[in-house]
Formats: C-alpha cells, sequence, structure tokens
C-alpha cells in the first residue's frame, strides 16, 4: 500500500513538472490570445477533474446510501473536498483568462463558468451540511444531499444553455477544431491533475479513517476499565 | 399477547456511540414479556439511550437489539406505546383532538378508543382546554393516554413522574401496575423508583453506558 | 393508516393549527407586505425598465417569504419532541413530508397572490405576453421552491444554526428553476419571447425533484 503511494507520488511530481513545462513552454502560443491562453491548460482539466470527482462523490452517496458502508461515506467526503479545490481553481482561472482576453471579468451566459459556480456552491454546502451535522447518521443525510446536487447538475446545465441562447455572450466558445499539439498538451495536463486528485484524495481518505478510527477507540476506552 | 412471548426485547453487544462518548457501552440483556422494569442510574448512565433505541428512535452504532421478536423495530411498531418527558402532543390541540390525530396514525379509528383511553388516565375527555394550558402532571396523563392508544403491548416510559404532582404519580403508578398485569411488558425510566417499589418486577440499574444490576429489591439498585 | 388518510389528517391538522394561531398568519402577511415596500423604494425604474426587471425582483421577494415561511414548517413538531410521536408510530414517512410540503405551498401561494396585485402596482406591470402562462410558472415555480424546501427544512433539524442551514442548502439547488422562474415571468411581461422551454424546465424539475424528496424523505426523517 504505502509502495503504491510513493510510486504515485513520484509519478506525480514527473508528470506535473512535464505538464509545466509543456504548458509554459512547449505548448505553441495561441495566435489571437497570447500567451494568456496557456492558462487554458489549467482551466480546462480542473473542469473535468472537478466534474469526475462528483461523479465519484455521486456514486459513492449512492452506494452509502444502499450499503451503509463506512468506505463509501469517507470516498464522498473526501471526492467532495477536492473536487471543491479543483472546482475554485477553474473559478479563478476563468476570469484571470477572461479579462484580458474578453474584457470582462465575468460572462453570466457562459455556460462552464457558471455552471462550475453553481457546482461550487452546491458542494460546498455539502461541506458545511456534513460540519454542522448534529445527528449520528450524518453520513445519511450528506448522501442524500449529494444525490440532490448530482440530480441538479443537468439542470443547471441545460438552464444556463438556454440562458445563453436567449443572452448572447461575447465570449467565442472555443468552437472549431483545436490545434492537435494543443490538445497533446492539454491531455497531459489532465493525466497530471488526474494523478494530483488521486494523490491527495488517498492521502485524505487515510486521514480520515485514522481520524475515525481514533474516535472510535477513545469512545469504547472504558469498556476496559476497572468498574468501581 | 405478550405474555405468550418469552422475551421481548433482547439485546446483544449493544453499543451506541456520539462522536467520541459512547453512550451504551456493549449491553447484552434479554428482558421477558409481562414484566415491569424500572431502569434507574445517575444522569448520563445511558438511561435515556436504551429507551430510545428500543423504541426505534435511535440505532445502534454497533451490535443489536431485537424487540418483540423483529430485528428492524419499524416492522412492530404498531406495537408500541412511547412516552417521554416532553409532552410528544400539540399545545395548540385540546386532548381528545390530539388523541384523534394519533389513532389517525396508528390506524385505530373510533372516538371511543381516543375517549377510553383518556378516561383510563382519569382525565377528562371533552375539556376544551388545550394542552398546552394542562399542569404537569395532565399533559404526563395526556401523554399515557397517546401512548396507551394503539393498546400496546410493550410500553416505553421515559420519567413519566417528573415534575408531576404526588397523586397524580401515584394513580399513574397503579395504572402501570394494572397494565402490567393486563399482560403489558412496561420500560419505566425514572428517578423516583420509589413510587414502583411494591409493583415492579426488576429494578435495572445502569451506571455508564453499563448495565449493572438487575434485581427486585429497590434497596440492593441503588 | 393509508397514505391518503395521514396525509390528509395531517394536513387538515395544520390548517387548523395554523389558523388557531393567528398572529403567525399576520405576521406573514405584513412581512410580505413589507417586502414589496422595500423593493419598490429599493427599485424605482421606469415602466419600460421595470417589465425588464420585475421576473427577477418578484421571484426575489417570493424567495424570502418562502424561506420564512418553510424555516418554520417542522417548528411545531420540534416543540415538545412530537416528532418523536410520529416516528414511533407505524406511519409512513411520506404522507408526512406530502402533508407538509403541500401544507407549505398553500401558505407561500396565498402570500403571492397578495404580493402580485401590489407589485403590479408600484410597477405598473402589464403583460405583453400571454399573461395566462403567468399562473402555471407560478404554481409550477413555488411547487419547486417549496417542496426542496420542506425537505431541508427536515435536513436542518438535525443541523446547527437551523435558521441558515435552510437557505444554504435550498439557494445553490434551486438556481436552475429561479432561472427558470425569472426568466419565464420576464418573458411574459417583454412578450419578446417564448417561455415554453423555461416552463418545460420548470416541470421537469419538479418532477425530478419531488420524486427524490419522497424516496429519500425516510433517511433523513430516521436520522437522528
Amino acid at each position: 500500500m504505502k509502495r503504491g503511494f510513493s510510486i504515485l507520488a513520484i509519478i506525480t511530481a514527473l508528470l506535473l513538472s512535464f505538464a509545466l513545462y509543456e504548458a509554459l513552454v512547449a505548448a505553441p502560443t495561441e495566435r489571437t490570445m497570447g500567451d494568456v491562453q496557456r492558462i487554458f491548460y489549467y482551466h480546462v482539466p480542473s473542469a473535468w477533474t472537478a466534474l469526475l470527482l462528483f461523479l465519484i462523490n455521486f456514486v459513492s452517496s449512492i452506494v452509502y446510501l444502499i450499503r451503509k458502508s463506512a468506505k463509501a461515506d469517507i470516498l464522498a467526503l473526501v471526492s467532495a473536498e477536492v473536487g471543491v479545490v479543483f472546482c475554485t481553481v477553474v473559478l479563478v482561472t476563468g476570469p484571470i483568462w477572461a479579462k484580458p482576453v474578453w474584457g470582462i471579468w465575468w460572462d453570466p451566459a457562459d455556460i462552464r463558468l457558471n455552471s462550475t459556480l453553481a457546482l461550487w456552491l452546491i458542494y460546498i454546502s455539502y461541506l458545511i451540511l456534513r460540519k454542522f451535522s448534529t445527528s449520528s447518521k450524518t453520513a445519511s443525510i450528506a448522501a442524500a444531499w449529494a444525490v440532490f446536487g448530482a440530480l441538479d447538475v443537468p439542470f443547471v446545465f441545460f438552464s444556463i444553455w438556454f440562458f445563453r441562447t436567449q443572452h448572447p455572450s461575447p465570449v467565442i466558445a472555443q468552437g472549431g477544431s483545436l490545434d492537435p499539439a494543443m490538445g497533446r498538451v492539454l491531455l497531459i495536463n489532465w493525466a497530471a491533475f488526474l494523478c494530483l486528485a488521486w494523490l491527495v484524495c488517498w492521502t485524505r481518505y487515510r486521514l480520515e479513517v485514522l481520524k475515525r478510527e481514533v474516535e472510535e477507540a477513545q469512545a469504547l476506552e472504558s469498556l476496559h476499565e476497572v468498574s468501581r | 399477547m405478550a405474555s405468550s412471548l418469552t422475551t421481548v426485547v433482547v439485546t446483544e453487544g449493544l453499543i451506541k456511540q456520539f462522536g467520541r462518548f459512547a453512550a451504551l457501552r456493549a449491553i447484552s440483556e434479554t428482558f421477558g414479556g409481562g414484566k415491569l422494569y424500572v431502569i434507574v442510574g445517575d444522569n448520563g448512565a445511558g438511561k435515556t439511550t436504551l429507551l430510545r433505541t428500543i423504541a426505534g428512535l435511535a440505532s445502534p452504532t454497533r451490535g443489536t437489539v431485537s424487540v418483540l421478536g423483529a430485528t428492524e423495530v419499524r416492522q412492530v411498531r404498531a406495537q408500541i406505546g412511547y412516552m417521554a418527558h416532553p409532552s410528544l402532543l400539540y399545545d395548540e390541540m385540546t386532548g381528545l383532538e390530539n388523541l384523534r390525530y394519533f389513532a389517525g396514525l396508528y390506524g385505530v379509528s373510533g372516538e371511543d378508543r381516543c375517549r377510553n383511553a383518556i378516561k383510563t388516565v382519569k382525565l377528562d375527555p371533552d375539556l376544551d382546554r388545550p394542552v398546552g394550558q394542562y399542569s404537569q402532571g395532565m399533559r404526563q396523563r395526556m401523554s399515557l393516554a397517546r401512548a396507551l392508544l394503539n393498546d400496546p403491548s410493550l410500553l416505553l416510559l421515559d420519567e413519566p413522574f417528573s415534575n408531576v404532582d404526588a397523586r397524580s404519580a401515584k394513580e399513574m403508578a397503579a395504572l402501570l401496575a394494572q397494565l402490567r398485569d393486563h399482560g403489558k411488558t412496561i420500560f419505566v425510566v425514572t428517578h423516583q423508583p420509589a413510587l414502583l417499589e411494591g409493583a415492579a418486577d426488576e429494578f435495572v440499574a445502569m451506571e455508564m453506558g453499563k448495565v449493572v444490576s438487575r434485581t427486585s429489591i429497590l434497596q440492593a439498585a441503588q | 393508516m393509508s397514505f391518503l388518510t395521514v396525509a390528509s389528517a395531517t394536513l387538515k391538522k395544520d390548517v387548523r393549527l395554523e389558523w388557531r394561531s393567528k398572529d403567525a398568519i399576520n405576521a406573514m402577511l405584513f412581512f410580505s407586505l413589507l417586502v414589496v415596500v422595500i423593493f419598490s423604494f429599493a427599485f424605482d425604474p421606469t415602466a419600460e425598465e421595470s417589465r425588464r426587471i420585475a421576473g427577477g425582483l418578484v421571484w426575489v421577494a417570493f424567495l424570502f417569504a418562502a424561506v420564512v415561511a418553510l424555516n418554520q414548517t417542522w417548528a411545531r413538531e420540534l416543540r415538545n419532541q412530537v416528532l418523536d410521536a410520529y416516528r414511533v408510530s407505524p406511519a409512513p414517512a411520506n404522507p408526512l413530508f406530502l402533508a407538509k410540503a403541500v401544507g407549505n405551498f398553500i401558505f407561500v401561494v396565498v402570500l403571492e397572490a397578495l404580493m402580485t396585485p401590489l407589485f403590479i402596482m408600484f410597477y405598473k406591470l402589464r403583460a405583453l405576453g400571454p399573461g395566462w402562462e403567468l399562473v402555471p410558472i407560478a404554481l409550477l415555480g413555488t411547487w419547486a421552491l417549496v417542496v426542496n424546501g420542506t425537505f431541508f427544512a427536515a435536513i436542518s433539524i438535525r443541523t446547527r444554526a437551523r435558521e441558515i442551514m435552510l437557505p444554504l442548502l435550498l439557494f445553490p439547488l434551486s438556481i436552475p428553476a429561479l432561472l427558470a422562474m425569472v426568466n419565464a415571468t420576464t418573458s411574459i411581461l417583454t412578450g419578446e419571447e417564448s417561455a415554453r422551454f423555461w416552463i418545460a424546465l420548470l416541470v421537469a424539475y419538479d418532477v425530478v425533484f419531488t420524486t427524490a424528496c419522497l424516496l429519500l424523505f425516510e433517511t433523513v426523517l430516521e436520522a437522528e
């Protein structure tokens, strides 16, 4: 187990360095946007990674509701936490990219950005719910909420998509074909981010497992106490 | 019907944990039917938690509890009556209105059942006052009437005598003894076990989440 | 003890109790009036502009009113731990949920019915599109807020900071529904676009989330 972790850590470090180089140096400069466009290699893979993590959250929540497996619950918690982090990256890189290129910080009709914002809000409330819960069945409540959140995702996309058709946006969609060299860099960065996400999730998972073991041990401590 | 069951409540390794605090620490006990059990112990001993677990209001962290032969309490809810220190009644409705509503939840129909339950606890079914204006003694009695609506074979009462005047308390104690004689199984958590000294079959003493003694003599339990 | 009898008995009981404690109703009614007045001071547009923003204003006002109503959904059941009496009984959980949701729905619709003429008056509103379509929009949109709100109010029973927890859970999830309500209303008022797509979205949203609430309510109710 530990060896697997170390191997993953090394691969992640290598991939990230390589991806960084590719994104900032090797990738061709975009014709119209210039170097600012390189943020694209962080913005897009972060979005994909966040979506994947939220999908994991949804699936493990359903598994928890059916099987009541503690592992599923921990995985749901972990994937939501790390997902929120990647989501935050998307929301920060978006405006940084948008301002110099399209002249505005935020476009209300931008599907990707606004959907990500809605997602971010939903999963932050998921984390707050978990923190504020006084129930001994927090896992069940959180899992129920995660299902609601996940069901909301398609509605979020569709509503913003239709909103956009009624309110045309100054942001030019990333339409047309992508330069294959850029596409390659994109995928390399995504691979690096996936490894990073996996590494962080793994660490957080272990941490949570230990935390729960400690709690349980403390609670049952007096089982072995000499009775008065 | 309850007296034909030899065991009404069985717990095995019952553990209830709230974060770092274990309210119940591996309780394994068997309770037979048709008896009046009085659960005593200091605050924090786990008495309320145990009762709520039997009632199905709290679920075990580990271990099992089987009630009236069922591992899932929800299957036998129709045979359980529960009462706690809060009245479990709507303050803004009269006693009869309250009972009519709760009777509906049990599928118990008939004005008579509600009236009889109220009469059993020696209250007036036609009293037009909302429950919120009752004295504590009256409120506890009406709450007991609610618990008796479905003629349960298992009664779980948490601090029924709390803040109740002496006369009401004695009447309730006598009523409980009567119900036990009719074959019901009754668990009473109370800080005033002396009220049930003559009537109780067993005093169950709890301390720090465990059952430390079960005896028919009050003195020995305290 | 069938679904319908428990649900209707619960709804009747709630209506009766609500009627008896008239102060709560009166306070809510007055609050809704206040909201409209505050909005009319805060946003003072010309008639042309108001058609464009009224959709948003009206629905934000309705949202405030709905949250205040939703926050007290389970208040009576929590007093005296009546909820325990319900849980301990063999009655299923869903009729309780439906009765509460329908009760909230009726209450919020009444509030909206009172606030609407005031908004029309303050903003000199007139629908340039098919005005009758505003009725299904209002009903579908209100149900969307109320069905989830009742469910999240039940979740917030099991949390600290109950009153803030409800809007915290409700708002992010309701974003698509709010977009739909606001844009549908604006489309009708300005007459510039069809509200059909938004209405369809609301129908789908209502169906999906009502189903989710019914499937998961028991889990939440029993999550002590």
